[in-house]
């Protein structure tokens, strides 16, 4: 299997070299070069229609580069079906609309990739999902459905989901912002106290810079397809280099 | 807060059927016209209809003429002397409590199978079990039954053994053409669309005529396929386009994030498409699906035209009889109360199963 191989420990998790993606005319991103450490936590900002969804969706090929190389844990994306499933199997993704399915229970939803692409019997995927559910603080709603659930409450759900299958990197693409602004608290403690307590690799895409503070390793900043600057929260925020940098932050701030 | 309190809150509905008359027949001058117009039709109509039916209808009679001269109503002694032939065709008479045990075990399989709790792996083995019984019984030949080729085949347990097989094998078909339709494979998505497109285009009489004119022709010398194959496969492949676009339809109805987060969590293809989309498109189109299905269940009387013996032909074929010529409506009403409790049935049955759905899903 592709993933058979041991990587170094210090080894990048993820290594975005030159990739560059195009719909159509429109050059989406360009020139990307990103390496992401074994555990390390990166929030993404940037102005809408920058290309931040765009290039967290190719490291798990929901689209795919055109040019360039991406990397995940040792695999390199390509064609290759082989490579693409081993790479999802360790890299677990949370959607701004949840994308849970409305037609499983929330035990179901959680169970479905540990049965189906991990063969694990049912009652251990369920145990798990049990712990998982729990983690999130809504084991009670296990039997429900998705519809009958707030907005907060499915999304940690998702979150829940996406951990089931023990990944190694977890991409969050604006988790909070489909949520009403009382639920959004409830998300973003979950997901902090997941950065606490376990060393996944976090690549979050969000606009929300008080988790940016507290979590992230390193912030990074797109505009028009490209990383226009990154650096630590602390001085991404206090000593924003670029104009572009400057502008959306005062912006958002403004808010 | 104390119950007075309450009901001064909350009126109690006001019902009666002073009011209920006056809410749904009387509400505004538009309303009193279509009531009074209705009242006037049944008044005219119903009298007539239950005299047709009941008053002046006769029971015994040897021959059409008797018929005719006992009363003015329908002659249901022609149904009495007549309905095995319509309900089993040419089928030997002395043999047709087999038809008559397919007909009755085909409609319990159907009521086993619309039963929540019979959704097992063993249903799918149960129904190949019952298909060979029914072969068993209408064929013959084994177990000390009689020989009976399938050219005598005829009435009810033709109409129905070519609807389910239609849409036993149509359905799956009609999945996959629209899953094929949807493929990122160009090839693949060729041929469904064109296969689809070529059989929607064009009427099923003449996909039954062709199948059975043109089909012969297309196989190998010396090879034969018998006439209520070559319906039977017309059937399949008419049903099949037409269960194709509805199930594609339901398929488009899904969000993008639905197949990404399938795809996110790494399930196949195959899985994804099991699991995640299938259920959910093939409920959102229950109600676009039974319509199709009631359809092709009707449009199994299109074999008229290839001189198979359905029900609707049978009945055709029990007019024919000189001492009972002129019995045509008696005829007709009776296969057509047959096909409406197929069909009645069908409807109320995917009624139930949206009610039940939409409350399990709380949506
Ligand atoms: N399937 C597509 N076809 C064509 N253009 C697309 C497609 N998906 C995205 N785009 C375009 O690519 C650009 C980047 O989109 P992307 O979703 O990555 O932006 P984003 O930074 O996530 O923005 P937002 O904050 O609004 O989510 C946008 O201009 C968008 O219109
Ligand atoms: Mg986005």
């Amino acid at each position: 299997m592709a993933t058979a191989v041991q990587q170094p420990s210090d080894a990048p998790m993820i290594l975005l070299e030159k990739v560059n993606k195009w719909y159509g005319d429109f050059h989406v991103l360009t020139d990307i070069d990103l390496s992401v450490k074994r555990g390390e936590r990166i929030v993404i900002c940037g102005p809408s229609g920058s290309g931040k969804s765009t290039m967290i969706r190719c490291i798990n090929r929901l689209e795919e580069h055109q040019a360039g190389r991406i990397v995940v844990d040792g695999v390199e994306l390509t064609n290759d079906v082989r490579k693409v499933d081993a790479v999802r199997r360790d890299v677990g993704m949370v959607f701004q609309h949840f994308n849970l399915f409305p037609h499983l229970t929330v035990l179901q939803n959680l169970t479905l990739a540990p049965i189906w692409v991990r063969k694990t019997p049912k009652a251990e995927a369920e145990a798990t999902a049990m712990k998982y559910l729990e983690r999130v603080r809504i084991p009670e709603q296990a039997n429900k459905f998705p519809g009958q659930l707030s907005g907060g409450q499915q999304q940690r759900v998702a979150i829940a989901r996406a951990l089931c299958i023990n990944p190694k990197v977890m991409l969050f693409d604006e988790p909070t912002s489909a949520l009403d602004p009382e639920m959004v608290a409830e998300v973003l403690d979950v997901m902090i106290k997941l950065a606490e307590e376990s060393n996944v690799t976090m690549l979050c895409v969000t606009h929300e810079m008080g988790f940016a503070r507290s979590v992230a390793d390193r912030v990074i900043f797109m505009d028009r397809g490209q990383i226009v600057e990154q650096n630590t929260p602390e001085e991404f925020f206090s000593h924003p280099q670029n104009e572009r940098t400057k502008l959306f932050l005062s912006q958002i701030l403004a808010h | 807060m104390t119950d007075s309190t309450i009901s001064a809150i909350m009126p109690k509905p006001i019902t009666g059927p002073l009011i209920w008359l006056r809410a749904n027949l009387f509400a505004n001058p538009f309303n009193i016209l279509m009531t009074v117009l209705v009242v006037w039709f049944l008044a005219m109509s119903l009298p007539a209809l239950l005299d047709w039916v009941l008053l002046d209808a006769v029971f015994q009679a040897n021959n059409v003429r008797e018929c005719r001269a006992a009363g003015s109503g329908a002659c249901w002694a022609f149904i009495g002397e007549k309905h095995r032939l319509i309900l089993f065709g040419l089928y030997p008479y002395d043999e047709q409590w087999r038809p008559m045990l397919v007909v009755l075990l085909l409609i319990a399989m159907v009521g086993v199978s619309c039963l929540r709790r019979f959704w097992t792996k063993w249903l799918a083995p149960m129904w190949v079990a019952t298909l060979m019984i029914v072969g068993v019984l209408m064929w013959g030949g084994v177990l000390g039954l009689t020989y009976v080729e399938n050219a005598r085949w005829g009435g009810l347990p033709l109409t129905m053994i070519l609807a389910f097989v239609a849409i036993a094998v149509a359905f799956p078909l009609g999945v996959l053409l629209a899953l094929g339709r949807r493929s990122n494979l160009p090839a693949i998505r060729a041929i469904c669309t064109i296969y689809i497109e070529l059989v929607r285009g064009v009427p099923a009489v003449s996909l039954l005529f062709m199948a059975s004119v043109m089909l012969p022709l297309l196989l190998p010398e010396g090879m034969s396929i018998d006439k209520l194959l070559r319906a039977q496969i017309a059937l399949i492949v008419y049903a099949s386009a037409y269960l194709a676009e509805v199930v594609r339809g339901g398929l488009q109805s899904l969000s993008k994030g639905q197949y990404e987060a399938a795809d996110a969590l790494g399930l196949t293809y195959w899985q994804k498409q099991r699991l995640i989309i299938l259920p959910q498109a093939l409920r959102i189109t229950i109600p676009p699906l039974v319509n199709t299905l009631i359809t092709v269940f009707k449009d199994t009387s299109l074999v008229v035209i290839i001189g198979l013996y359905d029900l609707m032909n049978a009945a055709k074929a029990s007019f024919v009889d000189p001492a009972w010529r002129g019995s045509s409506i008696e005829a007709y009403v009776f296969v057509s109360l047959i096909y409406f409790a197929f069909c009645f049935f069908m409807s109320k049955y995917s009624q139930s199963i949206e009610k039940r759905l939409a409350k399990s899903q709380n949506r």
